[in-house]
């Protein structure tokens, strides 16, 4: 089944299978993966869901809009591989992606 | 002289009070301001501040829905705003009413559409105010809660670090402890005022430090505070221009003063510390902020604005909606863990700050409706918190709720609020240091209420504590 890796800010790591049709958020909260808050629910409003994308994987993923930017550019914390969970949409393709969760979001 | 010479004249005199603002002290440019100011409004007869009178407001559903106002400072107090805000988000979520006592105004009710709205700072500017009416002619600070992208952002960075994770991680063990010192002070058995012994002397003592203020003078920061928040003209509170004008110029002097002081301090050697002013003077952006007063002035207003009777009414707020719902009290002490999910509970259940305020770019549509450019729209947060298409049971205070985090208290959007982290820290420590303490906290009567339709908040909350039995182990 295809999955995607979660490194969380212990360094522990949590596998959590794609489900088709949601968000890297979405599924992040499904499985309770702690560090990822959501708290807009998705509107790409509040930042919460903030993760940094694997070298390997940075261009393989749709490319940042114009308001993921304009969230990008208030966060103290972002880095080049920073991007919103919420906007990365969960499809087959992702299968093995590795992001890592920040230890505290905005 | 013409009244029109008058004007050209003062617009002149404008320009010069602008070009001489580098040099001159800044309490006594906001005395000359004000100064200023009256003798303009003199001159040129403007309208006199407004005042509010209370009187009974009419039921949600007396009035035809075209002339409902919920922009009343007695709306909360009364007791009416679900009702007013209910029939606006079934009947006319998009509302115009042309004629409030500030001005026509948009009232936007439903969770998406604020949402909608919060989000899109292109078609919807927070320049130049953030709330409802207008600040006294002189008296607009610089502050970045009021401007658009790439200004605001620019700002907002420069601060930020002020409550970055690494900062809140520092103050944790210091808000602990300033929160058990106040909690041990307070009498058992005998009646108190909550909101002066609890709310508004730990917010003081977390203002001082982010700012590295004298600690025994910290109820001046929540002085100018209040003033600043609760103008007539801005949101209908108490405060009149003169008083906003003489509170902001000993503000402006107790800042300069500890601004020149810290920087003398850091030249010395002194490592800064990791509050707001050693922030500004280290960041090569901020270093020379003191020259830009009205930037100055605001940067730090927003703080003390931002982090006081927000918080404040958040420690009351809570303590409020567990007496209204004595089984989520008990549900809490069965299951301490749910008070990180009850923090955000009770931030969504009071809403501290009803609204902000938004002005449309161009002309536009939203929800079905057509609006100007120029006009001015009210994002309903207190409404939105309580849309039942988004939360279940809205009214209710419920400690579990599932999408509590979910509220609009502190907004969306580039502008969501900087010190929602820090808010939420020091919401989490009260309670897990007010649990083993005390086993009920008893609210004694109604609470006072304050005259606003910005600030959601309590002048009095009296109540009686018991002691919780200590467990023998
Ligand atoms: C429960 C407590 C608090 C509530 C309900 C609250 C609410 C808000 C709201 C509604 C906004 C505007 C959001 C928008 O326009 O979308 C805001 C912005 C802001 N708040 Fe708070 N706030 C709280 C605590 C604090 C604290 C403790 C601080 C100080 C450290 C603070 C500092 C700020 C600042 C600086 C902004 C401006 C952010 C910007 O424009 O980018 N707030 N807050
Ligand atoms: S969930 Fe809010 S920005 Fe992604």
């Amino acid at each position: 089944m295809p999955a995607v890796t979660f490194v969380l800010a212990s360094g522990a790591i949590q596998e959590v299978p794609l489900t088709e049709g949601s968000s890297l958020m979405e599924i992040a909260k499904m499985h309770a993966v702690p560090g990822i808050d959501g708290d807009c629910g998705g509107c790409c409003a509040c930042g919460t869901c903030h993760v940094i994308v694997d070298e390997a994987w940075r261009n393989r993923l749709p490319p940042i809009t114009s308001a993921e930017a304009q969230m990008l550019a208030i966060h103290a914390g972002a880095d080049p591989g920073s991007r919103l969970a919420c906007q990365i949409p969960a499809t087959a393709a992702l299968d093995g992606l590795r992001v890592r969760v920040p230890d505290h979001q905005f | 002289m013409k009244l029109t010479d008058r004007i050209t004249e003062l617009s002149h005199l404008d320009r010069s009070l602008q070009a001489v603002q580098a040099r001159v002290p800044m309490d006594l440019q906001i005395k000359g301001m004000h100064l200023y100011q009256r003798l303009k409004r003199r001159l040129t007869g403007r309208a006199a501040e407004p005042r509010f009178i209370e009187y009974p407001l009419p039921a949600a559903d007396a009035v035809p829905i075209e002339a409902l106002d919920p922009t009343s400072p007695f709306l909360y107090r009364q007791g009416l705003w679900q009702s007013y805000f209910k029939r606006l988000r079934d009947e006319a979520p998009v509302h115009w009413n042309g004629h409030t006592p500030f001005g026509g105004v948009w009232s936007i009710t439903r969770y998406d559409d604020i949402m909608t709205v919060d989000r899109d700072h292109e078609r919807f500017s927070a320049e130049p105010f953030i709330v409802m009416g207008e600040p006294p002619e002189g008296l607009d600070l610089a502050m970045f809660i009021a401007m658009d992208p790439p200004r605001h952002d620019r700002q907002r960075m420069a601060v930020q670090g002020v409550v970055s994770p690494r900062n809140l991680q520092e103050m944790e063990s210091l808000i602990r402890s300033r929160t058990r010192e106040v909690l041990d002070s307070l009498p058992l058995g005998t009646p108190f005022n909550w909101v002066e012994r609890v709310s508004i002397e730990l917010t003081a003592r977390m203002l001082a430090t982010l700012l590295d203020f004298p600690y025994e003078q910290r109820h001046r920061l929540v002085k100018w505070s209040d003033t600043a928040a609760n103008l007539a003209s801005a949101t209908g509170g108490t405060v009149t221009a003169d008083e906003a004008f003489s509170a902001m110029a000993e503000m402006a002097a107790a800042f300069t003063r500890l601004w020149h002081d810290k920087a003398r301090r850091i030249a010395a050697g002194e490592p800064p510390g990791f509050d707001l002013i050693s922030l500004l003077l280290t960041s090569p952006d901020t270093r020379d902020m003191i020259e830009r007063p009205l930037e100055f002035l605001g940067n730090l207003a927003l703080l003390i604005v931002g982090g006081n009777d927000t918080t404040r009414n958040s420690m009351s707020g809570g303590v409020y909606a567990h007496h209204l719902y004595p089984s989520e009290f008990a549900k809490l002490k069965a299951n301490p863990e749910l008070i990180p999910n009850m923090v955000a509970e009770i931030i969504r259940w009071q809403t501290p700050l009803a609204h902000m305020r938004r002005v449309a770019t161009r002309d536009t549509r939203l929800g079905g409706q057509f609006i100007r450019r120029g006009d001015k729209l009210i994002m309903w947060y207190a409404s939105g918190n309580r849309d039942e298409r988004k939360f279940e049971n809205a009214d209710a205070f419920i400690i579990d709720r599932p999408n509590a985090r979910q509220h609009m208290s502190f907004g969306f959007g580039v502008h969501r609020c900087m010190g929602n982290r820090l808010a939420e820290l020091q919401l989490r420590i009260l309670w897990e240091e007010i649990l083993p303490r005390f086993d009920t906290i008893e609210v004694l009567e109604k609470p006072q209420i304050v005259q606003s339709n910005f600030v959601r908040g309590y002048s009095r909350l009296m109540v009686r504590l018991t002691p919780a039995r200590r467990q023998t182990s």
